[in-house]
């Protein structure tokens, strides 16, 4: 029996979908794989890219951080920010990693933390970006 | 009777009145449509996190010592953080806001278990409360009609670490509910300490999850995360009692402005027939005086 895949950030229901073989998800501890008759499990996200497998199918989403819960067969995810491939503007992105790394530069200690959070935020969206390309685009557009 | 061309004067400026309230009444009305959508839009994030909570609450040990959002302390001061529009013209709401407020903040049980601070969201009630001289510990105002989360944060932020450095040992979120288009009933919800919701029957004792990294980190990362969503979504509800409130006092007064112009009208056709009246008669004296 296939995966139920639900993807909500605070502001969005971004995906719900049925038939998904596998998802895998940025865990805190590393990523993880998740194949239909997991065990219940609850983790935390770190940010970075969760792929989502349909037969033959690839779609890469970004989030930024969260929460993961699978119970019988149902992959919620509970995202702080997310978006689909197609949706992570490039030049963007580009442009919040070099202000990180600028911020990261100067920082004092207390900006520190942030700005390596950010930083990181950036090159994650960039590495869905690049695994996108090199998979040749593809998957559907999201609508919004 | 009053002279016509007063009341023609006074059709006039209650028509303009009409005309703004009309106004007031479409911009609130598309605006609340969009309000409500985003306020709905949130609750699967949020029926899902209380979930989580649910089932980690069980598992994470004792509520008092598993994170420091969740400890209840002996209550020194309470903060409470009170969510207002930035503008009037939305009928009785803004008043029951402040007075249901008002009793939590001056009223005879205030400061009955320590001292009150607020944190008004909103230009209304900290205009309102500025009067009585209560310690603000930061305020914020113009959000703007659609407030995402990154608006929201700093006020839960707030809130979070005035209660983790022990400044303050309980906070309370005032807002208006929205139940319906025509009803918003002002609440008070506990957010900080957190009361975690109970763990479903079915899912506690069947269910043994396995947590990543494990029950206690996982949920030192959603509760700050759990209070940023209570503040998210009461200020969205919020938007959407305004603008409910607004369309519903604007439609009124609309429909008012509309009764006053119809009396109006009609004392001013009075009048005008009156005076034809009296000058035929004038007319008509004359003409037989001059016979005479």
């Amino acid at each position: 029996m296939p995966l139920t895949l639900e993807i909500i950030t605070g502001e969005r229901r971004l995906l719900r979908q049925e038939d998904v073989d596998e998802v895998v998800a940025p865990g805190s501890l590393g990523e993880l794989g998740i194949l239909p008759n997991h065990a219940p499990l609850i983790t935390s996200l770190a940010p970075g890219e969760l792929r989502v497998k349909t037969g033959n199918d690839v779609e890469e989403f970004f989030v930024s951080g969260g929460f993961l819960e699978v119970h019988s067969d149902e992959v919620t995810v509970l995202a702080d920010a997310a978006e689909h491939g197609s949706e992570i503007d490039a030049e963007r992105a580009e442009a919040a990693r070099q202000r990180a790394q600028e911020r990261l530069e100067q920082a004092s200690d207390a900006d520190r933390a942030r700005a390596q959070a950010a930083l990181a935020r950036s090159l994650q969206r960039l590495r869905v970006l690049e695994h996108r390309r090199r998979r040749g685009g593809g998957g559907r557009e999201m609508s919004r | 009777m009053a002279n016509t061309r007063e009341i023609r004067r006074r059709i006039r400026s209650v028509e303009n009145t009409a005309k703004i309230t009309n106004a007031i009444q479409l911009v609130a009305a598309s605006k609340m449509r969009r309000a409500q959508d985003r306020a709905l839009q949130a609750r699967p994030y949020a029926e899902k996190m209380q979930a989580v909570l649910g089932h980690l609450s069980g598992v994470a040990g004792d509520p008092d010592t598993a994170h420091p959002l969740l400890e209840r302390r002996e209550i020194n001061e309470t903060t409470v953080i009170l969510i207002t529009p930035d503008r009037g013209l939305c009928g009785g709401l803004i008043a029951n806001l402040e007075r249901h407020t008002g009793e939590i903040v001056l009223g005879p049980e205030a400061g009955g278990s320590g001292d009150i601070s607020m944190i008004p969201v909103g230009r209304k009630g900290g205009d309102y409360f500025q009067r009585f001289g209560i310690n603000f510990r930061a305020s914020f105002q113009e959000l703007g009609d659609y407030p995402g989360l990154a608006e929201t944060q700093p006020i839960s932020r707030i809130a979070i670490d005035d209660y983790t450095e022990g400044r303050v040992d309980q906070v309370l979120l005032v807002y208006a509910s929205f139940i319906n288009t025509v009803s918003q009933v002002p609440v008070t919800v506990p957010i900080l300490p957190v009361e975690p919701p109970p763990s479903g029957e079915e899912s506690s004792g069947e269910t043994q999850y396995i947590f990543e990294p494990s029950p206690q980190e996982v949920l030192a990362d959603l509760l700050p995360r759990y209070v940023d969503l209570l503040v998210y979504q009461a200020v969205l509800e919020a938007a959407a009692s305004e603008q409910s409130a607004r369309m519903v006092a604007m439609r009124n007064a609309t429909d008012a402005a509309n009764d006053m112009i119809a009396d109006l009208t009609l004392v001013y056709n009075k009048a005008r027939q009156e005076q034809i009246t009296s000058e035929l008669l004038d007319i008509t004296g004359g003409v037989e005086a001059l016979k005479g």
